[in-house]
């Protein structure tokens, strides 16, 4: 390791080559770009679980699996698209884009970088392990649901919920890891003359979460934590009988759980900030105010998490404050869409890929914004609470919002990181297919859910039938145009496109990371630039 | 197949006509309660209130797009800033969210007033079916019962197919709760094992049940009918599989239904002091055994693998009978075996346990009687 680093100082671009590289590796962008692959790959696996459960749901009756490892599907479906896909995506864009942004040579902490990534392969392969022994008749997997409520996770949980929890410390560490490395980044290491005001607004975000992060996933850590001792050790904190109370976990986990959901969507504010201005050739619209808004959403989030919990019989006063309290996120949020919108207004746009998937973005996850105003409303939450309209909320904001705000980065900087353009027909048809069949995939969950379909069950009754179908269509649609997705990024990565990107890449781009050359090199800013 | 032909026939339906999708319900139900017409209500004036919004905020946008293009030879303008619109804009939607609170805040404090029940119910949740106990509260019954979904085939792929799925596939019930009409009823939850939640939309009521806490919730049904609804927390294997059924009789109607419980319960206990033959212990043990075993066990008695160990030559149920009957009787600690003593009268537990015993070529031959549970007891 250290003849490495000490070569660094002669040979400025010298990379290292074959496995060590990327086993033994400090440098933000091969990091960056591990957490890209890593993610896209978990995005395939937690897709084909999603197409277990969608092929399940097509007809009434059951066809394909038996509820037991449905259950299962869903569990980890919703594991590996949490805490696999998204969250390591971000960590990818932040690894790769922050140094370049706030024009550092690489991230403040470069050991502690390689071991938070290289925790996620195992966390990942402990839980998948999980799985590959329930298909192979040796036990269940994790059944319980992301959300993991107790009893049915402690007293009732399967034997590999102790693989599930070791897991989740994993990725906890991981996490952690990641946000202290990118705190200690943004904090020491912008070039001169960079104040935080004249940050990028997705440093910015990213700033935010990483707070975000290191706040909560420690409490996440504890109550896996807890749970491991009512399993194993004789404990009672979330048992019942033994004195112990199950809401207790409701609380904790939501008091993870809420912030965690704009963790997973600040990030792709930030993206969707950068992408506007560029292709509408003019500058983001209320620079301030976003940045206020990014940071009262994150305060918001941490007195709001009870909203996840209007049936478990709170006292009205509670009831009344979480639904208000929920009621006010709903006000920066609208904030940051105006600000797009005006941004757009009396630009001179052109509609690229990066700009499509971010034009998509701010309707699509506008309307899992209205849904997710209806659902604060608790009398009729009372309704809508664990049914399908749940479900299609939140793949609204997930799906339509933080995945469509991680592609469109992707396409956005991929010139920037390989050196080519990708290839744009390409591009606009995975863009197109994927528009259409996500909507044809999670609108008609709207309805089958205020009709009065539950979640996380595997069979239904005929009223449900037509809606389920369709939407069944949509999932198998959308999970095979990502199979463009793939061939474009592996087409651009290996130089087989025609057009080499110059540095600035796109006519209105801004920031530092456009005065790099593209590809940009090993090590971004080996001398500061001045910002003025 | 035959779903993919209805899609395509009710997109068709959509493009032609518009009309005929009453089957097909796209919306809230109003419900027959002041609480689900209450939620209706509300859910339809903050969906509008976010239509609107929408048109406003998507009209822009749709407007900019078109209009605003480098290709239309749009130069961009450099504003950037505007205190005065930022401003604006976080008012204006304040204003809105105090306009849907306001009715908010009255439906909920309205659902939370328990105050002045005429009767109690409690409702237990147990894996995976519900138990009714009338026995609490004002007008404290003796009646306290299972219900179980009727069907217990459809919990497997290999006999969910015998299944006729007519109208209402998985939401019937073999005993359905029973309440009378135009009576502020006080429901009380709560659970035996894990979380679930009792949930009724045409009644708006939606609650957990957990285990070691006890909620409640109230119900007045103006119209006597059948509602149905189903378990909403996902409460283990067959979460899907718990409907709930309630029935409102009239008051005169309900008066006797109670008269017809009690005799039967009568009956019951006659029945209970009685020495049964085998035939009829076996047919009533297959009975309980699709009502209360076969979720787990299996109807063909194998179990699931490593979930649920299978009866069929298992050494208990082919092994000394007092075993067998403790531990259905006491269950086994820390698993999901629980402990039927509590759930099953003495000619159920006989019944379930000789039908066990003699089923699926166990033919241990030997079977147990009311009296021997009884003295277990
Ligand atoms: C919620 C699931 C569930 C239900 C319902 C259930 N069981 Fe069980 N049963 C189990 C589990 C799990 C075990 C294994 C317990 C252990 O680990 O020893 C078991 C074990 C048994 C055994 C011992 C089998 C052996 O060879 O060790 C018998 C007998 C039995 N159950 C009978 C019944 C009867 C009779 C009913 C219905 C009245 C019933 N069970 C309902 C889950 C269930
Ligand atoms: C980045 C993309 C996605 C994310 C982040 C995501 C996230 C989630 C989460 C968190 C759950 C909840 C799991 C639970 O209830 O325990 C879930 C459930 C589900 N998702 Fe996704 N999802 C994504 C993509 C998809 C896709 C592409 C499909 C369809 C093909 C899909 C279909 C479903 C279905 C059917 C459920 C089950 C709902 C239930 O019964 O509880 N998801 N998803
Ligand atoms: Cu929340
Ligand atoms: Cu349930």
């Amino acid at each position: 390791m250290s003849a490495v680093i000490e070569e660094h100082h002669d040979h400025h671009d010298h990379k290292p080559t074959g496995i060590g590289r990327w086993l033994f590796s400090t440098n933000h962008k091969d990091i960056g770009t591990m957490y890209l692959w890593f993610s896209f790959l978990m995005f395939f696996i937690g897709g084909t679980l999603a197409l277990v459960i969608r092929a399940e749901l097509f007809e009434p009756g059951l066809q394909f699996v038996e509820p037991e490892f449905f259950n299962q599907m869903t569990t980890l479906h919703g594991l590996i698209m949490v805490f696999g896909v998204i969250m390591p995506a971000f960590v990818g864009l932040a690894n790769w884009m922050v140094p370049m942004m706030i024009g550092a040579p690489d991230m403040a902490l470069p050991r502690m970088n390689n071991w938070s990534f290289w925790l996620l392969p195992g966390a990942f392969g402990i839980l998948i392990a999980s799985l590959i022994m329930s298909i192979m008749g040796m036990g269940s997997a994790p059944n319980f649901g992301w959300t993991f409520y107790a009893p049915l996770s402690t007293t009732y949980g399967p034997a590999s919920t102790d693989y599930f929890i070791f897991s989740v410390h994993l990725m906890g560490i991981s996490s952690i890891m990641g946000s202290i490395n990118i705190i200690a980044t943004i904090m020491n290491m912008r070039a001169p003359g960079m104040t935080y005001m004249k940050m990028p607004i997705f440093v910015w975000t990213w700033f935010i979460t990483a707070y975000l992060l290191i706040a909560v996933m420690p409490v996440l850590a504890g109550a896996v934590t807890m749970m491991l001792t009512d399993r194993n050790f004789g404990t009672s904190f979330f048992n019942a009988a033994g004195g112990g109370d199950p809401v207790m976990f409701q609380h904790i986990f939501w008091f993870f759980g809420h912030p965690e959901v704009y963790i997973m969507i600040l990030p792709s504010f930030g993206i969707i900030s950068e992408i506007v201005p560029t292709f509408a050739r003019k500058k983001i619209f209320g620079y301030s105010s976003m940045v206020y808004a990014t940071a009262s959403i994150a305060f918001l989030s941490f007195i709001v998490w009870a909203h996840h919990m209007f049936t478990t019989g709170m006292p009205v006063a509670g009831e009344l404050f979480f639904m208000y309290a929920t009621m006010l996120i709903a006000v920066p949020t609208g904030v940051k869409v105006f600000n797009w919108v005006s941004t757009m207004w009396k630009g001179s746009m052109t509609f690229e890929t990066p700009m499509l998937f971010a034009i998509a973005f701010i309707f699509l996850f506008t309307i899992g914004g209205f849904t997710g105003l209806m659902l604060c409303i608790t009398p009729a939450d009372f309704q809508y609470h664990d049914t399908y309209f749940v479900v299609a909320h939140f793949h609204y904001v997930l799906v339509t919002g933080a995945a469509f705000g991680i592609m469109a980065g992707v396409y956005f900087w991929l010139p920037k990181w390989t050196g080519n353009m990708y290839d744009e027909t390409l591009g606009k048809w995975h863009f197109w297919t994927s528009v259409i069949s996500v909507n044809v995939l999670f609108f008609p969950m709207h309805f089958v859910g205020l009709a009065g379909m539950p979640r996380r069950i595997p069979d239904y009754s005929l009223q449900f039938a037509e809606f389920n179908a369709m939407a069944s269509v949509g999932a198998f649609a959308f999970g095979f145009c990502q199979l463009i997705f793939l061939y474009n990024v592996i087409k651009t990565a290996r130089g087989k496109t025609s057009v080499k990107a110059t540095g600035q890449v796109w006519e209105g781009a801004h920031g530092l990371e456009w005065t790099l050359p593209s590809p940009a090199p090993f090590h971004s800013f080996t001398t500061p630039p001045q910002v003025k | 197949m035959i779903a993919a032909m209805r899609v395509a026939g009710l997109l068709g339906l959509m493009l032609l006509s518009g009309e005929s999708l009453a089957d097909y319900q796209l919306n809230m139900v109003p419900g027959v309660t002041e609480f689900s017409q209450g939620a209706y209500e509300i859910h339809t004036m903050v969906m509008w209130i976010c239509v609107v919004i929408g048109i406003v905020v998507f009209g822009a946008m749709i407007y900019s797009i078109i209009n605003h293009r480098k290709s239309k030879g749009a130069v961009a303008a450099d504003f950037h800033e505007s205190t005065t619109l930022e401003i604006i804009w976080t008012i204006i939607p304040f204003v809105i969210l105090i306009v849907m609170a306001i009715p908010a805040t009255k439906v909920l404090l309205a659902m939370e007033d328990v105050s002045g029940t005429e009767m109690s119910v409690k409702v237990t949740g147990y894996q995976w079916k519900w138990h009714y106990d009338y026995n609490v509260g004002e007008k404290a019954e003796e009646i306290s019962f299972f219900s179980n979904i009727t069907t217990p085939d459809s919990l497997s792929i290999a006999t969910s197919g015998n299944v006729v799925k007519g109208d209402n596939y998985l939401t019937d019930v073999d005993n359905r709760m029973i309440i009378p009409t135009d009576t502020k009823v006080r429901l009380l939850f709560t659970s035996n094992d894990v979380i679930h939640a009792w949930w009724l939309p045409q009644f708006g009521v939606k609650k957990d049940a957990i285990p070691g806490f006890i909620n409640e919730s109230w119900i007045s049904v103006p119209e006597p009918g059948i509602y149905r609804g189903k378990c909403a927390e996902l409460c283990g294997t067959n979460h899907g599989f718990m409907p709930i059924v309630v029935e409102a009789l009239s008051k005169e109607d309900y008066a006797a239904w109670v008269d017809g419980q009690k005799s039967a319960a009568a009956e019951v206990a006659a029945s209970a002091s009685k020495t049964w033959s085998k035939a009829d212990l076996m047919a009533k043990g297959e009975q309980v055994y699709a009502t209360f075993c076969a979720g787990c066990h299996q109807a063909n008695g194998e179990g699931l693998p490593n979930v649920f160990p299978g009866l069929k030559g298992s050494a208990v149920a082919t092994g000394d009978i007092s075993k067998h009957l403790d531990v259905v009787f006491n269950g086994v600690a820390g698993t999901a075996m629980q402990a039927f003593g509590g759930q099953l009268n003495d000619v159920d537990m006989a019944a379930v346990v000789t039908y066990e015993r003699n089923a699926w070529g166990n033919d241990v031959g030997d079977m147990a009687q009311p009296s021997d549970v009884k003295a277990m007891r």
